[in-house]
């Protein structure tokens, strides 16, 4: 089995600003790491790895040179391969180009049989990538899956919903975004770190994989960003805090009776 | 955080990264609970196998990663120890029973038993200890009688570190009881040899994630292939393994101390009294500085004499019982003044100080009580004190 784990190279959100009279995200002096959906993404391919051996999990990213360092990471966990599309033709895509710029590269991989998404990335958090990709590839694609079992030639995934869960069967190949209920994305092991940093890591071209660049890049994307602004903070309800714990539970029932909620 | 340069290796810097990232993201979640229950950390070793760091002790030939610094393994044990010495003695008991291995076993026997302990598919453990052989450690009274091409093993071994959970045990029992301690041998037995049983787990006032069992043989036995040298050595491979495996109890004694301090400094700085956070008393922020020199001295001497060992040093069983007897001081003093600066709360088991206290108290038990390591340098003393004055 082969399988294919896009992943993204994203500024540590928890860091992260947004500069109120650009509405940019202020970027300056913020690590960079592997997209934390995508380490649940890369670990359902190496548990896979695992179960089924003679499996080869190829992780797959679009970025600047330094994207590079979250494939050392991959490689330090486990990966087999790792393929770097970078190329000042990409720069600017929105998710209609890099996915379809993602799906070049793996049409130009040997055939997959799963390929694996995070369900997000943390700073776009646009969720579409993974089923964009699926869609060029014209494969079938589940959203939001926190488990997969593979037998005879098709996958048994769980899609996850707010309320309850579908178990459905999908022929392969087939692509998945990940959730992170799926599983404890494992660390580095020694090995793995050490090869990683003996490891030179070549860009590949848009040449290379034969992307057609009328769909590349900036100009190719059809998204516009209006504007970028921090959600408000939830309210939070109400609150209600010092009194007896009598009266305040009087307080709560008759408001949940007003609501009709009991 | 500003830190002395020990001069330690880009391997020793990795790992320590390593497993201090681990450590904070796989034990520190778990540790109380560990404690509570005294569950054996089963999952986490298995972890830490799969991170190639089981063999960090073990040569690459034997398939683990040491080539001469034992500096990484050192660290490895302070950094887990530094969240919780229940984990981290699970972790550095493989060590301990694998060390009669690599100190006095033949190719073939390293070649067959030390692999499968370098990735951390099978554990280790030591077992010298006997409920009448404690400090004397040379008055055990297991036995072991030649039979044909097997050895009969008789007797219990008592408070076997991650006894029933290892597979491979490195085991002393007497072969000739006529010649004390140069009668005992040492045998590798492995989990499920008929005849060899486990008792009890024991209930511990620390380091309860630990496993701590009775070995009982009964008639139990072991192929000659498996005793280590020649019959007669064994205590000579036993305290040749606490020479080199007390700077390990040092290791754990120095992560303990240094958790301790993270936690009292933290502290000390959030907690307001009388309108300003306590570390603002010179009472107190005096009480921190002594804790962290005493740590730092603790560290530098442990440090001192692993390098020292990995240099080539010959005789060192000196320093070796210092910096264990040292650091274990330090940690139980370091320990007690934690919970002191937290007050009240440091008493309560929602924070993790009153948990570093009650484990600290074995480092000055086990592995050489101090007491038996004071003598180990008082005895040093004497010896090279007289050679100087026969001159």
């Amino acid at each position: 089995m082969h399988i294919v784990v896009c992943v993204k190279q994203v500024p540590n959100t928890t860091q992260v600003r947004i500069n109120p009279e650009t509405n940019t995200l202020v970027r300056d002096g913020v690590e960079s790491i592997l997209n934390p959906f995508d380490e649940n993404a890369l670990e359902m391919a190496l548990q896979l790895k695992e179960k089924h051996p003679g499996t080869k999990v190829t992780v797959l990213t679009m970025g600047p040179p330094q994207a590079a360092e979250v494939l050392k990471e991959a490689v330090g966990r486990g990966a087999d391969a790792v393929v770097l599309l970078c190329d000042r033709a990409f720069a600017g895509s929105d998710t209609w180009a890099t996915s379809y710029a993602l799906s070049t590269a793996i049409r130009k991989m040997e055939p997959a049989d799963l390929v694996l998404f995070g369900k997000q990335a943390i700073d776009g958090d646009t969720a579409q990538v993974g089923p964009g990709v699926a869609d060029w590839l014209g494969i079938p694609c589940v959203a939001y899956a926190r488990k997969i079992e593979v037998a005879d030639g098709k996958a048994v995934v769980e899609r996850n919903f707010e309320d309850g869960y579908e178990k459905l069967d999908v022929a392969l190949p087939c692509a998945l975004t990940v959730l992170k209920e799926a599983n404890v994305p494992r660390m580095a092991s020694l090995r793995g770190k050490m090869a990683a940093k003996k490891l030179v890591i070549a860009p590949m071209t848009a040449e290379a994989v034969g992307a057609d660049p009328a769909k590349l890049g900036l100009n190719a994307s059809p998204t516009r960003v209006v504007k970028i602004f921090s959600p408000p903070p939830k309210t939070g309800g109400v609150k209600w805090q010092g009194e007896e714990p009598a009266v305040l539970a009087q307080r709560l029932a008759d408001l949940l009776r007003e609501r009709k909620l009991i | 955080m500003s830190e002395l340069n020990y001069g330690l290796s880009e391997l020793a810097l990795e790992i320590r990264a390593m497993v201090r990232e681990f450590a904070e993201s796989r034990v520190k979640p778990v540790r109380a609970e560990l404690d509570e229950t005294g569950h054996f950390p089963t999952e986490i070793l298995r972890e830490l196998g799969k991170m190639d760091l089981m063999g960090l002790y073990i040569p690459a030939e034997y398939g683990g990663t040491f080539e001469g610094d034992s500096m990484p393994n050192l660290i490895a044990v302070e950094e887990l120890s530094r969240i919780c010495i229940g984990v981290s003695v699970s972790f550095a008991a493989n060590g301990l029973g694998a060390d009669p291995i690599l100190i006095g076993a033949s190719d073939e026997q390293k070649k067959k038993f030390l692999p499968p302990l370098a990735s951390g598919e099978k554990w280790a453990a030591y077992a010298l200890t006997e409920p009448n052989a404690g400090s004397d450690a040379g008055s055990i009274r297991t036995t072991a009688v030649k039979k044909g091409d097997k050895y009969v093993l008789n007797g219990t071994k008592q408070w076997i570190t991650n006894g029933g959970e290892a597979d491979i045990y490195t085991v002393f029992a007497v072969t000739d009881k006529n010649r004390g301690a140069r009668g005992v041998s040492c045998f590798i037995v492995e989990k499920g040899t008929p005849g060899f049983k486990f008792g009890k787990k024991e209930n511990k006032l620390g380091i309860r994630a630990s496993a701590t069992r009775e070995l009982i043989f009964e008639d139990c036995e072991v192929p000659a292939a498996n005793l280590i040298g020649r019959e007669g050595t064994g205590f000579i491979w036993a305290m040749k393994t606490f020479d080199v495996s007390r700077p390990g109890i040092a290791a754990q004694a120095v992560g303990l101390a240094q958790g301790a301090l993270d936690e009292a400094v933290l502290y000390a700085k959030v907690r307001e009294q009388f309108g300003k956070p306590i570390i603002a008393n010179q009472g107190l922020s005096w009480m921190l500085a002594d804790m962290a020199t005493k740590v730092e001295t603790a560290r530098a001497l442990t440090y001192a004499t692993v390098q020292s060992i990995d240099r080539g040093a010959k005789d060192y069983s000196k320093f070796s019982a210092m910096c264990k007897v040292y650091a274990s001081d330090v940690a139980m003093q370091v320990t007690t003044d934690a919970v002191q600066v937290f007050g009240g709360y440091g008493y309560m088991k929602e924070y993790p100080v009153e948990k570093m206290m009650r484990d600290a108290k074995i480092l000055q038990i086990y592995e050489g009580t101090n007491q038996i390591q004071r003598d180990i340098i008082g005895l040093a003393l004497n010896k090279e004190y007289g050679a100087v004055a026969k001159k």
